[in-house]
């Protein structure tokens, strides 16, 4: 029992776990969107008095903010009950081809290069997390969500505008990766 | 008290984004570079699953635990909104390896540089609301 928590699970899990929380969600009258949280944070700061866009009904997104919450937990529980501290085991081509850029092989779950706490004090490795961060909250919020909201929620309705919204995910990724990171990472 | 229930929803979350790896940057990249099933077949199961599970509570007309009528409201029939905040959002993502929910998760695992990412995050939020208004949507 033990070794099967710490080993990695069938992939077929994970997706049989997301789709039962979105659907305790939908059942206990909320729905699944995590970028929500990044505007209701807006709004408990105080920045409604700046915006009109953080004036809103603030309880009423509490349930996810304690989501948030949990999923911190959630990550703090995996990392000492549950992992087993390998590298990740993604495909070598990968491996290679961020050897291109300056990255070494995975000696855990995130590079070094980017979130050491050495790099954080780096202007170009700060800038590359604070970047990265704004960009997907601006994107979030002017998308009107996140992959959980657009992927996940707007496409098991099958609405066309979570269908753009991914397809700008993609567009986005792609551009960042097979381009600007060739400039980024020489 | 009310709230216990999308603690422990938000913890398995944070687990299963931690466990299957969905909130590595190696993951991530190997994603856009199309090199490994891994991270579709997680999004994959689960969107295939719940366009089921929808179609399930729209054919039965199923009811939450409140008792109230399960809807499904339509997003704005927009385009440029999506397409560009998507595509600013998926930049941002292959960027930083991270979305907004396993953002808080790597924090949690102990990568603690995630905490400028997220605090950007909500800066970029905060942007979004002060100049939407001179946005194209």
């Amino acid at each position: 029992m033990i070794q099967f928590l710490i080993e990695p699970w069938p992939w077929w899990i994970s997706g049989i776990i997301i789709l039962a929380i979105m659907f305790l969600l939908i059942y206990f009258g909320q729905s699944f969107g995590f970028s929500s949280n990044l505007r209701t944070i807006c709004a408990v700061a105080g920045l409604g008095k700046k915006a009109h866009f953080f004036n809103f009904n603030r309880k009423s997104q509490l349930w996810n903010l304690v989501f948030l919450v949990g999923a911190i937990i959630g990550g703090f529980i995996t990392k000492i009950y549950l992992s087993n501290d390998l590298p990740v085991q993604i495909s070598q081509k990968t491996i290679d081809d961020l050897g291109q850029l300056g990255f070494s092989a995975p000696e855990s779950v995130q590079p070094s290069e980017l979130f050491s706490i050495k790099v954080l004090f780096s202007l170009k490795g700060f800038l590359i997390l604070a970047l990265g961060g704004v960009m997907v909250g601006f994107g979030a919020r002017y998308a009107g969500g996140c992959t959980s909201g657009h992927a996940i929620s707007g496409l098991s309705d099958i609405q066309v505008p979570s269908l753009l919204a991914v397809i700008g995910f993609f567009a986005g990724g792609l551009v960042m990766t097979f381009l600007l990171f060739l400039i980024i990472f020489s | 008290m009310k709230f216990v229930k999308f603690l422990i929803f938000g913890i398995v979350f944070g687990i299963v984004m931690a466990k299957y790896e969905a909130f590595s940057w190696y993951r991530i990249q190997e994603m856009f570079r199309f090199q490994a099933f891994h991270m579709y077949g997680i999004i994959g199961t689960a969107v295939t699953l719940s366009v089921l599970g929808v179609a399930i509570i729209k054919k039965f007309n199923l009811r939450d635990f409140h008792g109230n009528p399960i809807i499904f409201y339509p997003k704005e029939r927009l385009v440029t909104r999506y397409l560009i905040g998507g595509t600013i959002f998926g930049l941002g993502w292959a960027l930083s390896g991270a979305c907004s929910g396993p953002m808080v998760v790597n924090i949690g695992y102990g990568y603690l540089a995630m905490v400028v990412v997220f605090l950007f995050a909500i800066i970029g939020t905060y942007l979004y609301g002060v100049i939407k208004n001179k946005l194209p949507h």
